[in-house]
């Protein structure tokens, strides 16, 4: 799928692939960092993903004083985790029965790496990052997310220094259940707004 | 916010209302084209950093820019919004692409 006026895409792929190892190459030959610096930054960023932000929702289900710190400055809630999140400034926004909370970034593909781990392809792609913004429901059904009616919609656009992250509500029928067990049922796109959690009441004791 | 930053003084406060200036320079802007011109609300003030429009050519950025979360009204943004007229959309904007707004 190409967009009007865009290199095919695998010729635009190649573009790029050439320009990083040109530009990595050059770097290494200056200096300014080591091949072995580049293998340890790509081990680390494959080593993250969602189970990262997983956690701190866990926990701000079972802990309401833990919750009302991730509200109030995501970064510090999740270095009480021991998560680092190095110039990370993280700002989580809760959803309720009455407002669904949504991230894109139109301008690029700001994401917040340091929780989530590598963004999916279509977070990047610009259907998404120019439909979500004007029609969000619409981008949520093809997701398979249909909201109640008179939920409200927050799209958060990501253009700066600050990057989000989506407190999903708990699921019903997880009374009692332990955080880690809470833990693994938050997903990727929960996180990012754009699925919910579905309810467990049926399974919850088998 | 760990590091003290030369940093012009705030002039918006949570629940001012602002309208983002309607201006297209060329260079690395943040503020999306979508809502130049329209009038918001200041969500929260975010802290003050330096101006990207500065970064992105190795210049220092400084003063730092108090940066403001903006929520929009989705209709207002979107003329033919077909969607929940109560929607709303919010957007980090930096202090010197916005003015006041009665």
């Amino acid at each position: 799928m190409n967009e009007p006026g865009e290199l095919p895409r695998a010729d635009r792929v190649g573009y790029y692939r050439r320009m990083q190892a040109a530009v990595e190459e050059l770097l290494i030959l200056r200096g300014v960092f080591t091949a072995a610096d580049v293998d340890r930054q790509v081990e680390a960023m494959d080593g993250r993903s969602h189970e990262r932000g997983a956690r701190m929702v866990a926990r701000a289900w079972v802990d309401p004083a833990y919750r009302g710190r991730m509200l109030a400055d995501g970064s510090a809630a999740a270095e009480a985790l021991g998560l680092e999140v190095g110039p990370l400034r993280l700002i989580v926004v809760e959803n309720t029965p009455e407002v669904h909370n949504v991230i894109v970034c139109t301008l690029c593909s700001c994401y917040p790496r340091m929780l989530l781990g590598i963004p999916p392809e279509w977070y990047k792609s610009r259907a998404y990052r120019s439909r979500v913004v004007r029609e969000p429901r619409a981008v949520l059904a093809e997701f398979g997310l249909q909201l109640a009616a008179g939920v409200r919609i927050r799209v958060h656009d990501s253009t700066a220094d600050m990057r989000y992250l989506v407190l999903p509500m708990r699921p019903a029928g997880t009374g009692g259940w332990s955080e880690e067990r809470l833990a693994a049922l938050v997903t990727r796109d929960a996180l990012i707004g754009v699925a919910q959690l579905p309810d467990v009441s049926e399974s919850a004791d088998r | 916010m760990g590091r003290t930053l030369e940093a012009a003084a705030p002039r918006f406060r949570p629940g001012d209302r602002v309208r983002v200036r309607a201006a297209h320079p060329p260079g690395h802007v943040r503020t999306p084209h979508y809502c130049r011109g329209q009038v918001g609300v200041v969500e929260r003030l975010c802290g003050a950093f330096p101006n990207p429009e500065e970064l992105a050519y190795n210049r220092p950025g400084l003063p730092a820019q108090p940066l403001y979360r903006v929520r929009f009204r989705a209709v207002e943004l979107w003329p033919d919004y077909r969607e929940d007229p109560a929607d709303v959309v919010e957007i980090e904007i930096y202090q010197h692409w916005l003015e006041g707004a009665a």
